[in-house]
């Protein structure tokens, strides 16, 4: 993940060097800045480019180099860099977690500029870590279980999710997500840069304070600390850019190697325990500074 | 009504039939690769009127043409399920006849005086077709339209096309990045300027105007 908060109280954990820390509180603030030639600092909100949790080159031969290259390298980036420029002509959005902006420009429907390409930079972000390097084959535990308990078979799963894949028509996206209050899986599609983060209501404020501090515990899954009703567990691209360079037209062949050789089950599982754990501890009473 | 006049002049079949561009796969090239149209024609525009052909078999959209099926699956934006492959075949078959070998560039005459009339110039339609391609966020369309006597500029998602909309299509420019993937990647703003300096036919533009004009004033 991209961005992240910093309360007074908490540390948290970037990957990525090229992010600036902001302070903030976790409100809307009325950004200050100062300007003129006494040297003020003008603070900045601006996301940065994740690599993926491997090398360009490791998901080959079912992605190829050249795909990651040109996905990450360009499409993503593009992104990222897009967003930032939305970013920089005024302060409105600032102090904003990732999955705050995608909610608040998304807008109930009716989006914004900037909720594209916000929540492009979350899909793809998402989407890497989704796949690792000998991926596929079948999950272990406690996700196993669960998927037989709400697809029938693990078999079931993989016709609703190649289904889904197949049948999403333009532009889009297919996630394995956990319904949280049900605490169910299933499987939805997306389109554009729709995800399953704008179907939540619920105000992820007061969480996120408790989440910057289970960054220490979890320092990998900062990204996915949030109230979700709809977790995302896993994602699959079907924009035509993410397999047309390697498959053309044969998107089905593409949903096929994706679920035999890279998905990763090992995200899955870890963001399956925490959107658990967060399950299980129920929304906590913290007061706030 | 006025829209079935329009769809049955604008000179795309109604049968469902893959018909081939009117030119050879290899005649865009450097500007649209053979390969782009193998694929392109061959597979993605294949796909739609083999799998339109299946989905209307046995059912009452059976034997109708393919105007009817767009029009009467639309549905106000809340498709039914042929629309899609219906709506795609045509729109390709639409693609391949506004394009020609030696194409693009400036028009002149007729076309190019509505041009000016409705856009002040020929720079600033080409910025705003230009704009509209570029902007087309995910997979769809880009459109030169006549309607209410003025052509216009339009860009419709996924399979959507004027027709449904309530105008006439006289150009269009294929958006989904199967398009211009193997040939651009990801420079759709490269392929949209190609497209326009290099690809369009102003005569396929012109004739549509005409049977436009004419449907038109045959319903008035």
């Amino acid at each position: 993940m991209a961005s992240c908060v910093v309360t007074t109280s908490s540390f948290c954990t970037v990957s990525d060097s090229s992010i600036r820390l902001k302070s903030s509180k976790l409100v809307h603030l009325q950004r200050r800045r100062s300007l003129g030639s006494r040297g003020g600092l003008k603070v900045e909100a601006y996301y940065g480019l994740k690599t993926p949790p491997y090398p360009l080159d490791a998901l080959e031969p079912y992605m190829s180099q050249r795909t990651l290259e040109v996905h990450w390298g360009k499409h993503h980036r593009g992104y990222v860099d897009n967003l930032n420029k939305q970013l920089g002509k005024d302060d409105k959005l600032y102090g904003y977690t990732m999955e705050e902006l995608i909610k608040a420009t998304y807008n109930n429907g009716n989006p914004l500029p900037e909720f594209n390409n916000a929540a492009q930079v979350y899909n793809h972000d998402f989407f890497w870590e989704s796949m690792q390097p000998g991926g596929g084959d079948m999950p272990q535990k406690g996700v196993l279980e669960q998927i037989e308990k709400d697809f029938g078979s693990f078999t079931n799963f993989r016709e609703k999710f190649t289904n889904a894949a197949l049948t999403q028509f333009g532009s889009g996206w297919v996630w394995l997500v956990l319904k949280r209050e049900e605490r169910r899986l299933e499987v939805v599609k997306t389109s554009n840069a729709i995800n399953p983060l704008v179907w939540d209501d619920i105000v992820c404020e007061r969480v996120s304070l408790i989440f910057s501090c289970y960054k220490v515990m979890f320092p990998l899954d900062h990204m996915y600390f949030c109230c979700c009703c709809l977790q995302p567990i896993i994602s699959l691209d079907v924009w035509e850019h993410s397999y047309y360079i390697d498959y053309k037209n044969e998107r089905g062949k593409y949903i096929n190697t994706f679920l035999n050789h890279l998905v990763s089950w090992n995200a899955a599982m870890s963001r399956m325990a925490r959107a658990e754990a967060f399950v299980n501890l129920g929304e906590p009473n913290i007061p706030i500074a | 009504s006025i829209i079935k006049e329009m769809a049955a002049s604008s000179a795309v079949t109604a049968d469902y039939v893959l018909k081939p561009p009117p030119y050879s796969l290899d005649a865009l090239e450097p500007f649209m690769s053979r390969q782009t149209l193998e694929f392109h024609w061959g597979k993605h525009h294949r796909a739609y009127v083999d799998n339109l052909k299946k989905q209307v078999l046995g059912s009452d959209l059976e034997g109708k043409t393919l105007d009817h099926i767009i029009l009467n699956t639309y549905n106000n934006g809340d498709l039914l399920p042929a629309f899609n492959n219906a709506a795609q075949a045509w729109n390709h078959e639409f693609f391949w006849e506004s394009m020609k070998p030696g194409g693009g560039g400036k028009p002149s005459g007729e076309l190019l005086a509505l041009l000016e009339r409705d856009f002040t110039s020929y720079e600033k339609f080409y910025d705003e077709f230009n704009a509209a391609a570029a902007t087309q966020f995910g997979a769809g369309w880009a459109w030169l339209a006549y309607a209410d006597n003025k052509l216009k500029v339009m860009k419709t998602p996924n399979a959507v096309n004027p027709l449904v909309l309530g105008s006439f299509p006289l150009l269009t420019i294929d958006v989904w990045e199967h398009a211009y993937y193997l040939d651009f990647q990801n420079r759709r703003p490269d392929y949209i300027k190609t497209f326009m300096n290099n690809l369009v036919s102003w005569e396929a533009v012109s004739s549509r105007l005409h049977a436009a004009k004419a449907a038109s004033s045959s319903s008035a």
